[in-house]
């Protein structure tokens, strides 16, 4: 993965592929939720709405027009993402081996501000929520595609527990990712210089950055 | 064909030049912020406009009429329920209030039928109640999202178009209604076994209630709610798309489930 740096004294982080997937998703992801909430709000599932000032379309077939205009580019680039993590072992290399006692060593030290962040190399606990919020958005894709196509589709809203059942997942998995999504902000938040290295792919080399540790 | 290899490469910058290429990039993230507050204001795009994100949304609609008519089966069933399931009382639902339902009489309604077709007469209630019948318990699910399981009987729309000598090659059938409504299908889904003339409903099949699209209603289980149009008065066969009541502000066309 790791390319022969272009600049001196800076190394790649992130690959071209995972940077570009990563912002087409951010911003498909904000359209999906903002239609999504819209949608939501024509016959809602609990008992609140969402504020119309966070939804996106005005009324509910524009909402639809946006969610299922949104919901191609978004299925695209996941594809897009999936199969080049699997063919250049993205997935093997970074997000892979994990295990149930690395988590547990490391979200004890992540949260005790004793977790090294080491640019370029996931902890156990980045690791699993890497992993999760990819299952994640394949529940997402599949309660709506369940709730698209309930006929067409029957089998596989069925396995969801049929039409209504499946509306719930839809929205539970929504609230999944919209956490990850939480955590992920307040964590670029604690580490900013996270932040630049998915922007360009690169970062500044530092002489012993895989041993430094973050001021608690 | 650019070989991998063959890249060019890569720059040595001077110590200026690369803060430069850094200034460069964070204009590139400021725009970049910029653009989701772009998004912010696309919130007002709601196909009602007529602006260029209206369009790329109207023909993004277009391509996913065409996507669900290659997903559709004419063969595939909708699940059918036991009458313990059935949604008591069931939904009433219309684009005006339950006091504005439309009272069409029995004695003098007809259903007339025009465009590609080769009998055009109307049809009285009797002559339709006088044609084969077909029963199912089906999940009607409203494009808002909430669903309820509804019995109903009537000629299948498949058997009526052969008996008035429909053209079945024609792309669209179009329906016209006493409350103003009208909407239109596509052939494949009208010539489903599980479409519909609904004359009756309810748990003991009565005549349709005055709410429920009093005399005749279609029933379509393969679309969306809003497809199935009450108190039909007239059908079309036709090549000419003849779009719908909530199609034309928006709904996608098809709106197959």
């Amino acid at each position: 993965m790791n390319n022969p740096m272009s600049f001196p004294g800076y190394r790649r982080i992130h690959a071209g592929p995972v940077r570009m997937t990563h912002w087409l998703n951010a911003g498909c992801m904000l359209g999906m939720f903002m239609s999504g909430w819209g949608i939501y709000n024509a016959s809602p599932l609990f008992g609140f709405t969402f504020s119309h000032s966070l939804t996106l379309g005005g009324w509910l077939g524009g909402n639809i027009a946006w969610h299922l205009a949104i919901m191609w580019v978004l299925v695209i680039n996941g594809l897009g993402y999936i199969t080049w993590g699997v063919l250049s072992r993205h997935f093997r290399h970074d997000l892979l081996p994990l295990s149930p006692r690395a988590v547990i060593t490391d979200l004890r030290a992540a949260l005790t501000f004793r977790l090294a962040h080491r640019l370029g190399h996931y902890n156990a606990v980045q690791k699993l929520l890497y992993l999760g919020v990819i299952a994640l958005c394949v529940l997402v894709v599949l309660s709506g595609l369940a709730i698209w196509k309930p006929v067409q589709f029957h089998p596989l809203t069925a396995l969801l527990g049929g039409f209504d059942t499946a509306r719930y997942v839809h929205f539970f998995a929504m609230a999944g990712i919209g956490l990850f999504i939480a955590i992920h902000l307040v964590l670029v938040a604690l580490v900013p210089r996270t932040l630049w290295p998915m922007i360009s792919g690169r970062a500044r080399s530092r002489q012993h950055e895989d041993d430094h540790h973050e001021p608690s | 064909m650019n070989h991998r290899d063959s890249r060019r490469s890569p720059p040595s910058l001077e110590p200026a030049q690369q803060r430069q290429l850094v200034d460069v990039q964070r204009r590139l993230l400021l725009r970049g912020s910029l653009s989701l507050g772009a998004l912010a204001m696309l919130s007002g795009c709601n196909l009602q406009d007529g602006d260029s994100v209206d369009r790329v949304l109207w023909s993004m609609s277009r391509f996913n009429d065409r996507v669900q008519a290659w997903l559709f089966s004419g063969q595939r069933l909708a699940p059918t329920f036991a009458a313990s399931e059935l949604t008591e009382p069931f939904p009433f639902n219309a684009f005006y209030p339950q006091y504005n339902v439309p009272i069409v009489g029995a004695s003098d309604y007809r259903l007339e039928v025009s465009g590609m077709v080769q009998e055009r007469r109307p049809w009285t209630l009797d002559a339709l109640r006088a044609l084969p019948q077909r029963a199912q318990i089906t999940r009607h699910i409203c494009i808002e999202g909430w669903s309820a399981i509804g019995q109903w009987r009537g000629v299948p729309l498949g058997d009526f178009l052969k008996r008035i000598g429909a053209d079945t090659s024609a792309r669209y059938v179009g329906f016209q209604c006493a409350d103003r409504y009208y909407t239109s299908i596509d052939m494949a889904s009208a010539l489903h076994p599980q479409t519909l003339l609904a004359l009756e409903t309810g748990r003991n099949l009565e005549a349709l209630p005055d709410e429920y699209g009093f005399p005749l209603r279609l029933r379509i289980p393969t679309k969306l709610g809003f497809k199935s149009a009450k108190h039909v008065t007239a059908i079309t066969v036709t090549n000419t798309y003849p779009g719908g009541y909530w199609e034309d502000q928006g709904y996608n066309w098809f709106s197959g489930v």
